[in-house]
C-alpha cells in the first residue's frame, strides 16, 4: 500500500512539474494544460465464489500533444488478501485523429510476487464509437503479454446507457510464479447499465463474467479456484 | 492668473489640431447578475451586461479610456471597425493588453458608419459578459427612413460552468453538453419510417465517421439574453403604432447562432455588418455569432410584439418585446423540433446518398422532446417593476428627422391574427414549405441546417445581400488563399488548414493587393469567420455589389469565397468567432506588410 501511495504521489508530482501553465490571452490559449481523474468502475461483485471489490480508473494531465497518464485496476476479494492491483504510468501522444499511443511502465503489486513491465499500446475511438485499448507488456522476467479491451456506449435514453465491454489477456510465454500460462489467459465480458445523473457521476448495475483458459485455468484449479465466474455488479463511475 | 493665460493660450493653439471627439470612459470590473435564478458574477463594462451603447459620429475621433479594475489582464476589441492596428485591442497581436489597475486610451477616427460592437479579446471574458454595442451615425443621409431605433444585443450566459470549465469538459468528452443524441427510441422511430435496414445503415454511416448528427452547438445549457435580460425579464422597446422602428441586432453570444423573427411583422433588412444593403423584406433571418443586422419594422397595432431569437440548435429563445407601453409581453412559442445534420453537411452527399439527403432529419423525433419554456403564461405586469430597476443599456433614442424623398421598399405589414398565441403549434411539422421558401445556396443541398421561416415566408440568405454603395471598385483578386476550416471534434481541437494557431505561421498579405480567401468548411460545425481591420467582400454572385462583411459564416460542407483588399498595414487577428473554436486554435495572425526595396530586389 505504501508503494502504491508513493507511486501516485510521484506520478502527480512529475505530471505537475512537466508542464507550465498556458497564457491567458485569447490568442494564445490553444495550448493550455488540462487534467482529469476518472473512475470507470468502482464496483461490488456478487455471485460465483467470493464477493469482490473491483476498480478501474485513470487520470491524465497535459495539452493536446503531450499527456502524462496514470491507470490503475484491481480486485479485492472480500475477506481475502488483495488479489490483483496494477498501476501504469504512461506518456501519451496522438498518432491519428482518433488514436493515441501510450508508452511507459506498469507495476503490479499483486499477484505476488510483484512484477514490473514496460508498456507500449494504442488506445482510441474505433469506428462505430468503440473505445479500444490494446497494450503489449514486457515484464522484468522477459515475458511478453498483451491485453485488448473494447467497450461501447449504447444510448437507451440521453442518460440511460448500456455498456458492453470485453477484455482479453494473453501471454506469449509462461510466468509460473504469477500463475500466467502461455496463450489466452483470461477473457472478461461485462454488460453494465448506467444512469448518468450528471456526465461526471453515473451509478450502474450489470453483469461481469470472467473465464480463465489453458495453463492459467490449470493454475487456478490447482489452487482450488473456479475457472469461470459470473457475478452481478453494482457500482459507480465518476470523473472530475 | 499667469497659469490661466497659459492654459488659454494652449487651448487656442491646440484647438485646430483637435478633431471633434466622442469620449467615453469604460471601467472593466465584476458585477452580480441574475439571469438564471441566482446571483452570479459577471465581468462587466461599466457594471452592466451588455456594456453601454457607445455612440459616435462618422468623421469624429473615438476616444475611449478603458480602466481595468480586474485582477487579470483585459482588452477591448472594436468589432468591425477600420482602425490603426495598434488600436484593435487584441493582446499579443495589436498591443500587450491592459494590466490590472491600468487605463488604456484608445483613439482613432471613425471612418465608417453603422452598427458595430465591442468586446474583450482576453481570456474568455467575452463569454462572461464583456460586450456592448457601438453605433456610428453617418455623415450623409441613410437610404432608408425610420422614426425610432433600438439596439438589441443577443447573447448567451452559461449558468453552470465557467468558460474554462466548459473547455475542460469538452477536452475530456467532446459530447459532454450534447443531450440531444440519437437513442434507442429515435432508432425505433427511424426504423419505422425508413425501414430497419436504412436506419441501421444510417447509424453505421455516422458511426464510421465517429460523429454525431445532433452536434449543432458544442455547448448546451445556456440562458439566452436580449440586452442582458432573459425571457422573463423581457427587455422591452417602445414604439407608437405606425412608426418605423429600426432594430440594430448584434449577436454577441459566445457560441449561439440565433434565428430571429417577430411574429406578425415583416422585417426589412437594410444593413448587414454595418454596411447598407439593398432592402430585403424577410420573415426571419439567421444571425451568426458576431454578425450584425439592421432591420426596419412597422408595427401598426397597439399591442406587444415578441422579438424571438431562437437558438439554431432549437434549445431556447432570447426574447425581447416591442410594445406601445412598458409592462407588456409578446408570447413565447414552443421551440421548433431539433435539427439534425445530414450527410450533406458532412460533405458526403455523393450520388447514392441522394436518398439520405432527401430524408428529412429535421422532422425526426419531433413532438417527443421539445419543452415549453413556460412561455404563454408570462403576464407582463409581473415584471414591470423588475424591468425598471435595471439600467437600460440602450438609450432608446428617437429619430426626429424624416428623410422624405427616399422611398421605403414595399412593406406588406400583414398582421397575423392573434399570431402571438400560437404556442405549441408545430409549424415545421406541416411539411410543405411555404411559397417563396427555396433552398439557400449558402447551405449544402439537403443540409439539416437549411433555414426555413417558422411561420412560412421568406428567410434571409446571404445571396440576398447586395451592397448599395460598394466600398471598393470591383477588380479581380491577384491570388487565392485557401482557408480550410478544420478540426478534430473528438479531441476538441479546431484549426485552419489542419494547424492550430500556436503551431501556425501568419498569413502574409502584401499591402495594396486584393486576395481571395477560399473558405472550405471540412467540419460539421458552422464557423463565423471574422477578419480584423479589413472587410471581407463576400462573393454571393452580386459582382460589384457583393456585400462587405466583417464576419462570414460558413455552413458545414460549403465552400465560400470572399475578397480582401489588403489596405490596412499591420498585424491582425483572423478567427472563428465561436469562443471555444477560437480558444482551441481556429485562429490566425494576418500580417499586411509593404514590400520594402530589399524584399522586392
Amino acid at each position: 500500500m505504501k508503494n502504491f501511495i508513493l507511486m501516485i504521489a510521484g506520478g502527480l508530482a512529475v505530471s505537475m512539474t512537466a508542464f507550465s501553465p498556458g497564457g491567458a490571452n485569447a490568442a494564445g490559449m490553444d495550448d493550455d494544460i488540462y487534467w482529469h481523474v476518472q473512475a470507470d468502475q468502482a464496483e461490488y461483485r456478487i455471485g460465483d465464489g467470493a464477493d469482490v471489490l473491483a476498480w478501474q480508473g485513470n487520470a491524465w494531465i497535459g495539452n493536446d500533444d503531450h499527456r502524462l497518464a496514470f491507470k490503475t485496476e484491481g480486485e479485492n476479494p472480500i475477506g481475502k488478501r488483495l488479489e490483483k492491483a496494477e498501476f501504469q504510468f504512461l506518456y501519451r501522444k496522438p498518432i491519428s485523429d482518433f488514436f493515441d499511443v501510450n508508452a511507459g511502465i506498469r507495476h503490479d503489486l499483486r499477484p505476488d510476487p510483484d512484477r514490473t513491465y514496460g508498456v507500449i499500446g494504442i488506445q482510441g475511438l474505433a469506428k462505430q464509437f468503440v473505445e479500444t485499448d490494446a497494450n503489449l507488456f514486457v515484464s522484468e522476467t522477459g515475458d511478453v503479454s498483451a491485453r485488448f479491451e473494447a467497450e461501447v456506449d449504447w444510448l437507451i435514453t440521453q442518460r440511460l446507457v448500456l455498456q458492453p465491454l470485453v477484455e482479453v489477456d494473453l501471454a506469449f510465454s509462461e510466468d509460473r510464479r504469477i500463475h500466467s500460462g502461455a496463450g489466452i489467459n483470461t477473457v472478461e465480458a461485462g454488460l453494465r447499465l448506467k444512469y448518468e445523473i450528471r456526465r461526471e457521476f453515473a451509478p450502474y448495475i450489470g453483469l461481469h463474467y470472467e473465464r480463465k483458459f489453458g495453463a492459467t485455468a490449470n493454475f487456478a484449479r490447482d489452487e482450488g479456484e473456479d475457472t469461470d465466474a459470473l457475478r452481478f455488479v453494482a457500482g459507480v463511475s465518476f470523473w472530475f | 492668473m499667469r497659469r490661466l493665460m497659459l492654459a488659454a493660450l494652449a487651448a487656442i493653439l491646440l484647438a485646430p489640431a483637435t478633431a471633434r471627439a466622442g469620449t467615453y470612459d469604460l471601467t472593466i470590473g465584476t458585477a452580480a447578475i441574475n439571469v438564471a435564478g441566482k446571483d452570479q458574477t459577471a465581468m462587466t463594462i461599466n457594471g452592466s451586461i451588455p456594456g453601454p451603447v457607445l455612440r459616435f459620429k462618422e468623421g469624429e475621433d473615438l476616444v475611449i479610456n478603458v480602466t481595468n479594475t480586474l485582477a487579470e489582464d483585459t482588452s477591448i476589441h472594436w468589432h468591425g471597425l477600420i482602425l490603426p492596428y495598434q488600436q484593435d485591442g487584441v493582446p499579443g497581436i495589436s498591443f500587450p493588453g491592459i494590466k490590472p489597475g491600468e487605463t488604456f486610451t484608445y483613439r482613432f477616427p471613425a471612418q465608417q458608419a453603422g452598427t458595430y460592437w465591442y468586446h474583450s479579446h482576453s481570456g474568455m471574458q467575452e463569454a462572461v459578459g464583456m460586450y456592448g454595442a457601438l453605433v456610428i451615425e453617418p455623415k450623409a443621409r441613410e437610404p432608408f427612413r425610420y422614426d425610432r431605433e433600438h439596439v438589441i444585443v443577443l447573447s448567451d450566459w452559461h449558468p453552470d460552468d465557467s468558460p474554462h470549465k466548459i473547455l475542460s469538459n469538452l477536452k475530456m468528452s467532446a459530447d459532454y453538453y450534447n443531450y440531444q443524441k440519437r437513442t434507442l427510441s429515435t432508432f425505433v422511430d427511424d426504423a419505422g419510417k425508413m425501414g430497419l435496414g436504412a436506419a441501421l445503415a444510417d447509424r453505421m454511416d455516422w458511426g464510421d465517421m465517429r460523429m454525431l448528427p445532433s452536434d449543432i452547438a458544442d455547448v448546451s445549457g445556456y440562458v439566452f439574453l436580449a440586452n442582458g435580460r432573459n425571457t422573463e425579464q423581457n427587455w422591452t422597446g417602445l414604439f407608437k403604432p405606425g412608426e418605423r422602428v429600426r432594430l440594430r441586432f448584434i449577436n454577441a453570444a459566445a457560441m449561439t447562432f440565433f434565428d430571429v423573427r417577430i411574429p406578425g411583422l415583416k422585417m426589412t433588412v437594410v444593413q448587414a455588418d454595418g454596411n447598407n444593403v439593398r432592402p430585403v423584406p424577410v420573415d426571419e433571418f439567421r444571425i451568426a455569432v458576431a454578425e450584425t443586422y439592421d432591420v426596419i419594422v412597422r408595427p401598426t397595432e397597439d399591442k406587444a410584439y415578441a422579438v424571438l431569437a431562437e437558438s439554431m440548435a432549437r434549445t431556447g429563445f432570447a426574447r425581447a418585446t416591442l410594445a406601445p407601453r412598458m409592462g407588456m409581453a409578446g408570447d413565447i412559442p414552443a421551440n421548433r423540433p431539433k435539427q439534425y445534420l445530414t450527410m450533406a453537411d458532412m460533405g458526403m452527399a455523393h450520388g447514392d446518398m441522394a436518398g439520405m439527403a432527401g430524408m428529412d432529419h429535421g422532422t425526426m423525433g419531433q413532438g417527443a422532446t421539445h419543452t415549453m419554456p413556460d412561455g404563454s403564461t408570462m403576464a407582463g405586469t409581473r415584471h414591470e417593476g423588475q424591468g425598471m430597476t435595471h439600467a437600460m443599456p440602450d438609450g432608446t433614442t428617437m429619430k426626429g428627422e424624416s428623410h422624405a424623398g427616399h422611398s421605403m421598399p414595399a412593406q406588406p405589414t400583414h398582421t397575423m391574427p392573434d399570431g402571438a398565441t400560437m404556442a405549441g403549434m408545430d409549424h415545421s411539422a406541416h411539411g410543405a414549405p411555404a411559397s417563396g421558401d427555396k433552398a439557400d445556396p449558402f447551405y449544402a443541398p439537403g443540409s439539416g441546417l437549411m433555414p426555413k421561416a417558422a411561420e412560412g415566408g421568406k428567410f434571409l440568405s446571404y445571396a440576398d445581400l447586395k451592397a448599395i454603395k460598394p466600398l471598393y471598385p470591383d477588380r479581380p483578386a491577384a491570388r487565392e488563399i485557401e482557408v480550410r476550416l478544420t478540426g478534430n471534434m473528438e479531441r476538441y481541437v479546431w484549426s485552419i488548414n489542419g494547424v492550430k494557431y500556436s503551431d501556425a505561421e501568419p498569413i502574409r498579405l502584401k499591402f495594396g493587393e486584393r486576395v481571395r480567401f477560399k473558405f472550405v468548411n471540412e467540419t460539421m460545425m458552422t464557423h463565423p469567420m471574422h477578419l480584423h481591420g479589413m472587410w471581407q467582400i463576400l462573393d454571393n454572385g452580386s459582382g460589384k455589389y457583393n456585400p462587405a462583411k466583417h464576419t462570414i459564416s460558413i455552413a458545414p460542407g460549403k465552400t465560400v469565397e470572399a475578397d480582401i483588399e489588403a489596405d490596412a498595414e499591420g498585424e491582425w487577428a483572423f478567427h472563428c468567432h465561436l469562443m471555444y473554436h477560437m480558444a482551441t486554435g481556429m485562429f490566425r495572425k494576418v500580417v499586411v506588410e509593404r514590400e520594402t526595396a530589399e524584399a522586392v530586389r
